[in-house]
């Protein structure tokens, strides 16, 4: 354990679901699924209106190296394919799948035959796979190491540190088996040697389960962080589990880590046992509005409104509804969006939840800067891009910010730091960008 | 800069559609509201922590009521008086600036309330009502406002104000003694130290039975302070601690008696300064270590001045000059960012 711990900020915790089993929801009417719901080049599909797909069936192939194929989450009929607008600004082809209320599966459906590293990543690249902590990186670039023996450590993240979330919490109660089975094929395939468990310990049902299973394997172990957020961001968890750094613009495989989230680990497993692809999740449904707070298993694609509706819908009206926790979730326009593959909650908050507070001046109390887990300084940043020195920024290192939210959420003026860092980080690209451009004209 | 942030807030302009009962069979409507109104959107985060600016100053001003009370218990009515008359000015001239500037109001932050009260503490009884407004007007209006408001100030406002006082009216640097006690006609303790011992005993500084400004004298009801501030979380332990600290061991060494260094340290404004001034944010280093130098500066400062300045005191000179070094401490001890790499 490292000597010096990185800061973060006690966040409410709000684990109401944790104790609720994922139940299936029943069959949506439609699903929705868009071709980027993974970090990288957008899939193809390979669909048109009028087929008929069942479940499990590849419906979009993978759009380049970083990309992700996807599959149908029901059987049924492409009704049509429609651009719809993503939150993050972009207008992404979809395909509206609607349903025949059969639950029929595809043939291609079938267990998957392994026998060496190259058939496992190559398994996990059809399988529509991405990281389910909410990044939505494709996995099998992660698992894609030509030189295994670089491999060191590998962590898989149980943090769950956003307030609401359950989701993984519930994969470590209900799915241990698949986490047992992912860790067989992590040892086979990836000749991990050391395998880390990185959990807060506000989860004491699921640190149980976890230590049940490593007491039977010497190369597991069990890391229990404290419940400060945020435990899980990527390289604070590598920090507090084995001291390494990960430096700017590195990946963590360069200190020697493959570092993957917990379900989709189980996922791994499952898939391979079984052979059915990324279709559903579990999903935590929570906050103040939703009359029955529940983990539900949906089909991917399935609109935010027949979620809700499963869960009896509403008990007060809600006036801001998100994908992900509140630390870094994403607020939805309306609810007919649909559940994506990276999405492991969504949340309905109240009119009083949904207004933000008015920012007041700067105090100078330095929580944003006490409180930032990379050390990194948000006046800073707003100050520059006031004054529009984006070599400042450069200096400053605001790439290195990873949005968690940590300045915004302790800030006593209320000021929308997290949100400044994301223009300023935006504003150094540009700028970066425009440098090089003109390096290379004057070569 | 603040147009490009304002994205915030605004209700999105999508059709309000949504009725979400009666649409899945399997699940009963009854319960489910319905949608009739578009949703706010925002960038995360979405929650935020309960603490404002407001509730900072209000526990500042609540650390500062055992001070208060002493000090109106030690010096009567004339503290009341003091106390009452520099907080409200104080509220009022931040309040009639922001009107004539035409700026936005914010007297509700609680900021000026607490500069008001502090140099009330900082001002010895003799003060008299007119006196206490101009040092009020001093504070908030030049050394605050003029500057750009709350968080924009170089120096502490109550502190500079005070020093001005200091220099324009005699009554200030008075050593004006309790109306409680038998103790009245003694000589000020930093005034005779090191050279003499006090006619107080120990534990008669401790409660504040000598000489001085109003507030200062209660070490006891400062310490009551430092704990609900340190429990609320306002302030942390560096500035305090280092400051007292530093002082108590550097005057050890100048006189080598323990005794004589206890009355050092209890006497003048040193804990007054240090839980209360030493610590304001804006005027202050934001990192742990920067409090340090700055409290080590401090107490270097503050030690010269006792021992060889002119002056019998040096609490509110050594924060001052301190000030005015923070940004350049918060330079110097700026973290490098976690996995930051050095550009060529």
């Amino acid at each position: 354990m490292p000597l010096f711990k990185l800061p973060g900020v006690h966040v409410p915790h709000h684990k109401n679901t944790a104790n609720l089993k994922a139940t299936k929801m029943p069959i949506p009417h439609e699903v929705l699924i868009p071709m980027s719901m993974h970090i990288g080049a957008p899939a193809k599909p390979l669909v048109q209106a009028g087929d008929k797909v069942k479940v499990g069936q590849k419906i979009a192939e993978a759009g380049g190296y970083i990309s992700s194929p996807i599959h149908a989450s029901i059987s049924g009929t492409v009704k049509k394919m429609e651009d719809i607008l993503m939150s993050n600004g972009n207008y992404v082809p979809a395909i509206l799948i609607e349903s025949d209320e059969k639950m029929e599966v595809s043939e291609s459906v079938k267990p998957v035959e392994l026998t060496d590293q190259a058939s496992f990543v190559q398994a996990i690249k059809e399988s529509g796979i991405v990281g389910l902590g909410g990044a939505g990186f494709p996995t099998y670039v992660k698992l894609d190491v030509k030189d295994l023996s670089k491999i060191e450590e590998v962590i898989i993240n149980c943090a769950e540190c956003e307030p609401y979330i359950t989701a993984d919490t519930r994969t470590m109660i209900d799915n241990i088996d698949d986490v047992e089975k992912g860790v067989q094929l992590l040892k086979q395939y990836l000749q991990a040697k050391k395998i880390i468990f990185g959990i807060e310990n506000n989860k004491k049902e699921a640190i149980a389960s976890l230590q049940t299973l490593a007491q039977k394997d010497d190369t597991l172990s069990v890391h229990i962080l404290p419940a400060i957020y945020p435990q899980g961001g990527e390289k604070v968890l590598i920090y507090h589990s084995t001291k390494k750094v990960v430096p700017e613009g590195k990946l963590p495989l360069d200190v020697g880590v493959v570092i993957l989230n917990i379900t989709t680990l189980a996922m791994i497993a499952k898939y391979i046992e079984t052979g059915m692809p990324l279709v559903e999740k579990v999903v935590t449904v929570d906050g103040s509005c939703v009359a029955k707070p529940q983990n539900v298993i949906v089909p991917i694609g399935t609109k935010l409104k027949e979620v809700f509706a499963y869960c009896e819908g509403f008990k007060t009206s809600p006036y801001k509804v998100m994908y992900g926790g509140p630390m870094m979730g994403i607020a939805v326009p309306n609810l007919d969006v649909p559940i994506l593959k990276s999405t492991n909650a969504i949340l309905a908050f109240n009119e009083k939840e949904a207004h933000l507070p008015e920012p007041s001046a700067c105090i100078k109390c330095g929580r944003c800067i006490n409180h930032c887990p990379l050390h990194l300084n948000p006046p800073a940043f707003a100050k520059a891009l006031e004054l529009d020195q984006p070599e400042e920024l450069e200096k400053l290192k605001v790439n290195l910010c990873m949005e968690c939210g940590v300045c915004s959420f302790i800030c006593p003026a209320k000021r929308p730091l997290v949100q400044n860092n994301r223009l300023a980080k935006a504003e150094l690209r540009r700028y970066i960008t425009k440098k090089k451009e003109e390096e290379k004209e004057n070569e | 800069m603040l147009d490009k942030t304002k994205q915030t807030n605004e209700i999105h302009q999508s059709e309000p559609d949504v009725q979400i009962a009666s649409h899945s069979a399997d699940t009963k409507p009854t319960d489910a509201y319905q949608v009739d109104h578009p949703f706010y959107v925002s960038s995360s985060p979405h929650i935020f922590s309960k603490s404002t600016t407001q509730k900072i100053m209000l526990d500042v001003l609540i650390a500062l009521l055992p001070a208060t009370i002493a000090s109106i218990v030690l010096f009567g009515y004339k503290a009341l008086i003091l106390v009452l008359v520099c907080t409200a000015s104080a509220v009022f001239f931040e309040w009639a600036f922001q009107k004539i500037c035409k700026q936005k109001i914010v007297i509700g932050d609680l900021s000026a309330a607490v500069t008001g009260l502090l140099l009330a503490l900082n001002l010895p009884s003799s003060v008299t009502w007119w006196q206490g407004m101009i040092g009020s007007l001093i504070a908030v209006v030049v050394v605050k406002g003029l500057f750009g408001g709350i968080g924009k100030n170089f120096a502490n406002p109550a502190i500079t104000s005070r020093i001005i006082m200091l220099l324009a009216f005699g009554t200030v640097g008075a050593s004006v003694q309790p109306v409680i006690g038998d103790i009245t006609s003694s000589a000020t303790p930093l005034a005779i130290l090191p050279a003499k011992l006090p006619v107080q005993t120990l534990g008669e500084m401790f409660i504040g039975l000598r000489g001085g400004a109003i507030g200062e004298g209660c070490i006891a009801a400062l310490l009551l302070g430092f704990i609900y501030l340190l429990v609320r979380k306002v302030i942390t332990w560096h500035t305090p601690v280092v400051y007292i600290g530093t002082v108590f061991v550097l005057s050890f060494l100048l006189n080598g008696d323990l005794e004589i260094t206890l009355y050092e340290i209890l006497s003048g404004g040193l804990f007054l300064g240090a839980i209360f001034m030493a610590t304001d944010y804006t005027t202050t280093p934001s990192r742990p270590l920067g409090k340090v130098i700055f409290a080590v500066g401090c107490a270097l400062i503050t030690v010269a001045i006792r021992r060889w300045g002119n002056l019998p005191e040096g609490v509110s000179y050594s924060i001052l000059f301190m000030n005015i070094l923070t940004p350049y401490i918060d330079k110097w001890v700026e973290k490098k960012p976690f996995g930051g790499v050095k550009h060529e």
